[in-house]
Formats: structure tokens, C-alpha cells, sequence
């Protein structure tokens, strides 16, 4: 039973519930969303070889997680549950007021789902030239994001990108901590360099030292594991 | 809010960009247009204000630049507040319109895009997906007059060239992407929208839009772009 304080919520609601997975960063990143606005929530840990009735049942578009279900109602979709649950929940904001730093987060949101998240997962799965491709691709989008944040945030690195607490950049950036240093483990490169990229670095590190983000973090050895299992499948049925 | 100037950089065709000037247009916002010549021409303004991708839309308003078109359809409405209401007021409503918009970019454009680029079998294929992508889509309206409701809204602006568009690419290409067999209700809107009076008066002519997407696959079987 939630209970609804008219202050902090825009209208009552009874039940809320996150279908997602384990070691998923779009997970993490309702997850932490929801902690961090300390909305009570259950949570549905869905099996993605083996999906849910349910799940199929609230989300037939895309049959993915997360999906967030409020009062029987399916929110699908990592970047349109964040909007709602902050226009929901509306303490503490993770969006700005200003119209136009709204535009400057929710452009950036979509460059890095577009540009930079689909990278790093190539980089998971890919050997070789292809992997070296991925990298670099990776890189220099990692760069212009960079770049992007110094430009149209005003207090980035101070030490969140949205400046002093944690906006909506930040829950995806910090969210993807554990895929972070799996790519550092995986190519032996520190793609998220301090001295390089370092609005970025500071977004990653802060959040993730967050008590709510160690709550929602997956211990790191399981993810490895998985990933390592996953790859030697995904290398085998290349083989010849 | 007062606005200095608003200008957009676009072009004449493209369904993002047309989606923009409808909502500046529902706003009634005055604004300056500049075309630009793409994919190869690109002024060295657009560059310079959108360096990230480099694409148009750009809408610059007081000396500030914004990009990707649905970006720039909620700011217009966060920052015009008076006069028309663009996106839905219940934020499940606009959880579900932000949904859509974004299964439309997604699925139904590049559906669109691969059947028109695509021959034989393949094309065949392509073809079965954007049909099942549009049915898909229909869920959005459902028995609506528009997928605002009873008034144009967000979701409609996202959509509404394809009412104009697919039309024009079904005849180039010789299928059917959307008719009543697996999209009557979404055929049914195509009619509705294309007549409202805004959208009606400032759709790109016909003929014009039928030469550029029959040049525009000539040049990718070529491998011009």
C-alpha cells in the first residue's frame, strides 16, 4: 500500500510494480529512479530466455524489460518510465525546469542511447577488427558527449552533470557502472578515462557510490561470469 | 515568454522537420525558415549549430540551438504554455504519446525506408514487417478521431506525413503498406488528418514529393547515397 503525500506525488496511486532483469542496466536505471525518489515499488525479476506470460501480456510491442505497471497500467520503454516517474514523483526532480536544459538532457539521453550504449554492447560481443572498430566508434562518441555536457551543462562535475545531485544523465551514466568496468575488463582499456573523458568519469563514480546505486548494483564477479559465459557461446557459433 | 526569434533550418520534405513547423504553427509562432540542400549541401550554419549530428531540424530560439524534432516539439510546449496544449496533460498519457512517437521513429520509418530499398524476397520480407508495424501502431488510435483524442496532438504531428507519404511510396514501390485489411482504422486517419486545415495547406505538392523519393531510391540503387 503506497501512501500519497500530495506534496510529493502528483495523484494517489496503489500499487507499483518493475518488471526487469537481473544485471540490466535499463533495470538499474528504473531502479535507481525509483529509490531515488524513495517510491515504493515491487519488484518482478523476469526471465529473459523464459519471458512471462505476464510480461508478453504488458508489453506486446516490444515484449522487453523493464516495464513499469502502475495501478494495472504498463509504462514500456527505460527513457519514457524516467520522464513519468519524475512527473509522477516530483521530489527530488532529476529534470531541470528550464524548457531548454530539459531539451539539452533529453537530447543527450537519446545520443547516448543511440550512440553510445549500442557500442559498448558490440564491444562485449565482437573480436578483432570488429572490435577495434567498435572501440574507437565508442570513443569517440564517449568524446562528444564529453564535450556536449561541458558545453550545455553549467555545473557538470560538480560533481554530477546535472551539478550537485544526481539528474536523469546521471542515473543512465551511473546506472551503467557495472557495464563500465566490464568493458575495461574485456579490452584492457580504461574507456572511461579520468584525465579523458572527465565530466563523464565524475557522473559514473558519483552516482555509483550513491547508497541507492550499491543497493541496485549486481555483485560484479556474477556479472562477469554471466557476460564470459555468454561470449563463449555468441565466439562458438561463429565458428566454421 | 517573449520570443526574440525563432528560426528553423529544415527542409522542404522531410517528415521531421514538417512536424516541427506544425507545432510552431499550432502555437502560432512566428518564425523563419531556411532550407536547407540535403543529405549534400548543408549550409555551413546548420553545422555550425548542430555539430553533434549535423541534421535538421534545428530550431534556434533567442540565439540558442535545439535538435531532433521530438526534443524540439515538447520544448515548444514547455515554453509557449498559453494557446495550444501539444502533449497530453496526465503524465501516463504522455508516457504512452512519448511511447509511440518513438515506435514510430523507430519501427514504422525504418520499415518504410527498407521496403522502398529493398527488391525481390527481401522486399517481400520488409514489407510483411511494416505491415505488422502499422497494425501495430493502430493500437495507438484505436476509435479515436486523432491519437491526441478528439484534437491533434503530439503523437499526431509524429505521424502525420506518413498519411501523405506512404500513399505516395506504396505507388512508386507497388505495395501496401497500410489498407484495410491490416490497418483500417490507422487508412481512416490518413483521410482525417490530411484534411485538417493546417496540415492541409502546408503539405510539400505531390508531384514534388512523388520525383524526390523515386530520385531518392534511384540514388541508393545506384549507391549514391
Amino acid at each position: 500500500m503506497m501512501v500519497g503525500d500530495c506534496a510529493k506525488i502528483m495523484y494517489e496511486v496503489k500499487e507499483v510494480k518493475l518488471y526487469g532483469t537481473w544485471g540490466s542496466t535499463y533495470t538499474a536505471v528504473v531502479q535507481n529512479a525509483l529509490k531515488l525518489k524513495e517510491v515504493k515499488y515491487k519488484y518482478v525479476q523476469e526471465d529473459l530466455e523464459n519471458k512471462s506470460e505476464e510480461l508478453l501480456r504488458i508489453n506486446p510491442v516490444h515484449k522487453q524489460v523493464p516495464v513499469l505497471v502502475v495501478d494495472g497500467r504498463p509504462i514500456a520503454e527505460s527513457l519514457v518510465i524516467l520522464e513519468y516517474v519524475d512527473e509522477m514523483w516530483k521530489s527530488p526532480p532529476i529534470m531541470p525546469e528550464d524548457p531548454y536544459e530539459r531539451a539539452m538532457v533529453r537530447f543527450w539521453a537519446d545520443f547516448i542511447y543511440k550512440k553510445v550504449a549500442p557500442c559498448s554492447y558490440t564491444i562485449l560481443f565482437t573480436v578483432g577488427e570488429a572490435l577495434e572498430k567498435a572501440i574507437e566508434e565508442f570513443t569517440r562518441n564517449l568524446a562528444t558527449l564529453e564535450e556536449g555536457i561541458g558545453k550545455d551543462f553549467a555545473n557538470a562535475g560538480k560533481p554530477f552533470i546535472h551539478g550537485a545531485k544526481p539528474g536523469l544523465l546521471d542515473i543512465i551514466m551511473g546506472s551503467s557502472s557495472g557495464g563500465i568496468r566490464l568493458l575495461a575488463d574485456l579490452t584492457g582499456k580504461e574507456l572511461i578515462d579520468k584525465d579523458k573523458v572527465p565530466l563523464v568519469y565524475s557522473s559514473v563514480h558519483s552516482f555509483e557510490s550513491l547508497p541507492i546505486a550499491k543497493e541496485t548494483q549486481v555483485p560484479y564477479e556474477q556479472l562477469l561470469s554471466r557476460v564470459l559465459a555468454k561470449r563463449e557461446k555468441a565466439f562458438a557459433t561463429e565458428q566454421p | 515568454m517573449a520570443e526574440k526569434e525563432v528560426k528553423l533550418f529544415g527542409n522542404w520534405a522531410s517528415t521531421y522537420t514538417l512536424r516541427v513547423e506544425w507545432a510552431l504553427k499550432l502555437k502560432g509562432i512566428e518564425y523563419e525558415y531556411v532550407n536547407e540542400d540535403i543529405p549534400f549541401n548543408k549550409s555551413e550554419e546548420l553545422l555550425r549549430l548542430n555539430p553533434v549530428t549535423k541534421k535538421i531540424p534545428v530550431l534556434v530560439h533567442n540565439g540558442k540551438p535545439l535538435a531532433e524534432s521530438l526534443v524540439i516539439i515538447e520544448y515548444i510546449d514547455d515554453t509557449w504554455t498559453k494557446g495550444y496544449s501539444i502533449m497530453p496533460k496526465d503524465p501516463y498519457d504522455r508516457a504512452q504519446a512519448r511511447f509511440w512517437a518513438k515506435f514510430a521513429d523507430d519501427k514504422c520509418m525504418s520499415a518504410m525506408y527498407s521496403v522502398s530499398t529493398s527488391s525481390g524476397e527481401a522486399q517481400q520480407k520488409m514489407l510483411q514487417e511494416a505491415r505488422e508495424a502499422f497494425q501495430i501502431l493502430e493500437q495507438a488510435l484505436g476509435s479515436k478521431k486523432f491519437f491526441g483524442g478528439d484534437q491533434i496532438g503530439y503523437l499526431d504531428l509524429a505521424i502525420t506525413l506518413l498519411a501523405f507519404w506512404i500513399p505516395i511510396l506504396e505507388e512508386i514501390v507497388s505495395v501496401s503498406m497500410v489498407d484495410n485489411e491490416n490497418a483500417p482504422l490507422l487508412k481512416e486517419w490518413f483521410t482525417r488528418i490530411l484534411d485538417v486545415d493546417m496540415i492541409k495547406t502546408s503539405l510539400p505538392p505531390r508531384d514534388k514529393m512523388y520525383e524526390l523519393s523515386k530520385q531518392r531510391r534511384e540514388q541508393f540503387f545506384s549507391g549514391q547515397i
